[in-house]
């Protein structure tokens, strides 16, 4: 069953001003469980609109969301057990921290959940495992910490939440690279350890080929395509047309194939593309191609 | 929602009081209460509340707007039409119950004051209307320039208006945000009493407290770099011009201005 299922989701800011603008235009789509997502999209596109719609933090102006089967909305006391089942992390999660320790930060969402002490405890020393927090960072103030480790931190938070599915918007933007691969491969840890449903949302198509399965496409407040990562990355020109960009190892052998190689156009990772490339090697396939220089 | 507060209320158009000059439309704002201080009988205040509903229909400000001004001080305007009509004795009795006396003059002087009020909220709302908050520092500063001979420093003031204002939306935005993402952890802000309801805001505050000091440390960073040395020499992109349309703009007030003196002391 899908887990997050929209009907005809419709959100308009500011309507009734002249300020009005239609953010997310009439979306059907249904997620299954244990997904790995890629949202994709411009600047602007209302993919994080979108996602804000999955945890109620945003009320459809028209149309629904519906999460395990349950319509959100209909009764309102119900939004908050939503919020620990779809789990949200905002772009830049670091600055919400607001606890004097990183150990009261984690624990404020599972403290909100009414859990007893022990089993609070039991959720912050693990997802501070998870993410790399060591035990005496837990207890220093998180301002105290560099950029890295409070993003982690931050992300910990509503990890510790144990949250059915975790939505992470842009969790690696304006991290150096080491950074950014640390963040990341623990997503795709969490991902892997919890068979949760996980959403990422990000700028980077390198990122989103490297962890995703499936991937979701927004354009112009609309839903573009829901598909397999490899029949996404298929439309190369079709993406490009809407400001997004395929991987730069799939532009390169999407060049190599108009220049006569034949080789397979589903190449969208690194690692991939190095069997790809070996074997072709092996078969001295690529010869032909050079000699005619 | 917090997006629904609005401060300084400025509606983007290019209506004839839109393009007034900002020092002109203060100036004219404050001939304008003047005016409607002046007018002395119902008669003139008429001519006051002609002028303000054909200022109001110029500037094509929606006209809902009018009375969501009037409605912030819709207690003001009540107290005061109670106090005149019960406690104005003079005149004749138009109405009599036991202690309670209301006679013509009261009844007169009562509608008379909910006009002034009413059209020196809808008046003077018209500047912030119609004017950005950006120009209306500007013209501020300007107009109060010769304050600088008596070392006021009116740069300094204007500048942190100006900056204030700049980071209003910047500031709604970021709790937004914040609230969003606590709520987003169970944050719940909504029910409760009133002291749970006030601890629920710490989430919220101190990441607001945090970020307000970044962005300060970031803005003095920007305006050192871009060599800002406080207003000594300095010149503006956009300059404040008189043009014929402020010209205009005079001469429509103070026609007024001169019908409601005549009516005053010659008819």
């Amino acid at each position: 069953m899908a887990i997050i299922k929209t009907e005809n989701l419709t959100y308009i800011y500011g309507d009734g001003t002249p300020f009005r603008k239609v953010a997310v235009d009439d979306v059907n789509l249904e997620i299954d469980e244990g997904e790995m997502v890629g949202i994709i999209g411009h600047t602007g596109s209302g993919k994080s609109t979108l996602i804000q719609h999955f945890n109620g933090l945003l009320k459809p102006t028209s149309g629904s969301v519906l999460i395990d089967g349950e319509r959100l909305w209909d009764d309102k006391s119900k939004l908050r057990p939503v919020r620990f089942k779809v789990g949200l992390v905002f772009q830049y999660p670091e600055y919400q921290l607001f606890e004097e320790t990183c150990y009261k930060d984690i624990g404020f969402g599972p403290k909100n959940m009414g859990l007893d002490n022990a089993e609070v405890d039991r959720r912050i020393k693990e997802t501070a495992k998870m993410v790399g927090i060591t035990a005496d960072m837990l207890d220093k103030s998180p301002f105290e910490l560099s950029g890295g480790q409070k993003r982690r931190v931050a992300i910990a938070g509503v990890m510790a939440m144990e949250p059915k599915v975790l939505i992470l918007d842009e969790p690696a933007s304006g991290l150096d690279p080491k950074g950014r691969d640390q963040i990341l491969g623990l997503i795709k840890e969490y991902h892997r350890e919890k068979k949760n449903t996980v959403l990422l949302v990000s700028h980077s198509m390198e990122d989103i080929a490297k962890n995703v399965s499936k991937i979701l496409v927004m354009n112009k407040a609309k839903l573009y395509c829901y598909d397999d990562t490899r029949t996404v990355f298929h439309r190369a020109a079709q993406l490009e047309e809407m400001g997004l960009a395929v991987p730069q190892i799939t532009r390169v052998f999407n060049r190599l194939k108009a220049m006569g190689l034949d080789i397979g156009d589903d190449v969208y990772t690194t690692k991939y593309a190095k069997e790809l490339l070996l074997k072709l090697l092996a078969e001295k396939k690529f010869n032909r191609g050079i000699e005619t220089d | 929602m917090i997006k629904d507060i609005t401060i300084g209320q400025f509606f983007p158009g290019n209506s004839p009081v839109h393009r007034l000059d900002a020092r002109a439309k203060i100036l004219l704002t404050i001939v304008f209460i003047v005016m409607l201080f002046t007018a002395g009988d119902m008669r003139g205040l008429g001519v006051c509340a002609v002028f303000t509903l054909l200022t109001f229909l110029i500037s094509r400000i929606p006209l809902k707007m009018m009375f969501k001004g009037l409605r912030t001080i819709l207690v003001i305007i009540i107290i005061t039409s109670v106090l005149n009509l019960f406690f104005i004795h003079t005149g004749e009795p138009i109405f009599e119950w036991k202690f309670i006396k209301i006679t013509d003059k009261g009844l007169q002087t009562a509608v008379f004051m909910v006009v002034r009020i009413a059209c020196l909220i809808i008046g003077t709302s018209l500047l912030t209307y119609t004017t950005s908050p950006i120009d209306l520092t500007d013209a501020i500063e300007r107009l109060l320039s010769p304050l600088k001979k008596i070392k006021v420093p009116v740069h300094e003031l204007a500048m942190m208006m100006t900056i204030a204002l700049r980071f209003i939306p910047t500031l709604i935005e970021e709790t937004d945000k914040i609230m969003s993402a606590q709520k987003a952890r169970g944050a719940d802000m909504e029910t409760g009493s009133f002291i749970k309801r006030a601890k629920a805001l710490i989430p919220v505050l101190i990441p607001l407290f945090v970020s307000s000091f970044r962005h300060a440390e970031e803005l003095a960073l920007a305006m050192e770099c871009r060599c800002y040395h406080g207003g000594e020499g300095r010149t503006r992109m956009k300059q404040l011009k008189m043009k014929l349309i402020d010209l205009w703009g005079t001469v429509y007030v103070f026609t007024f201005f001169a019908g409601v003196i005549v009516l005053n002391h010659f008819i």
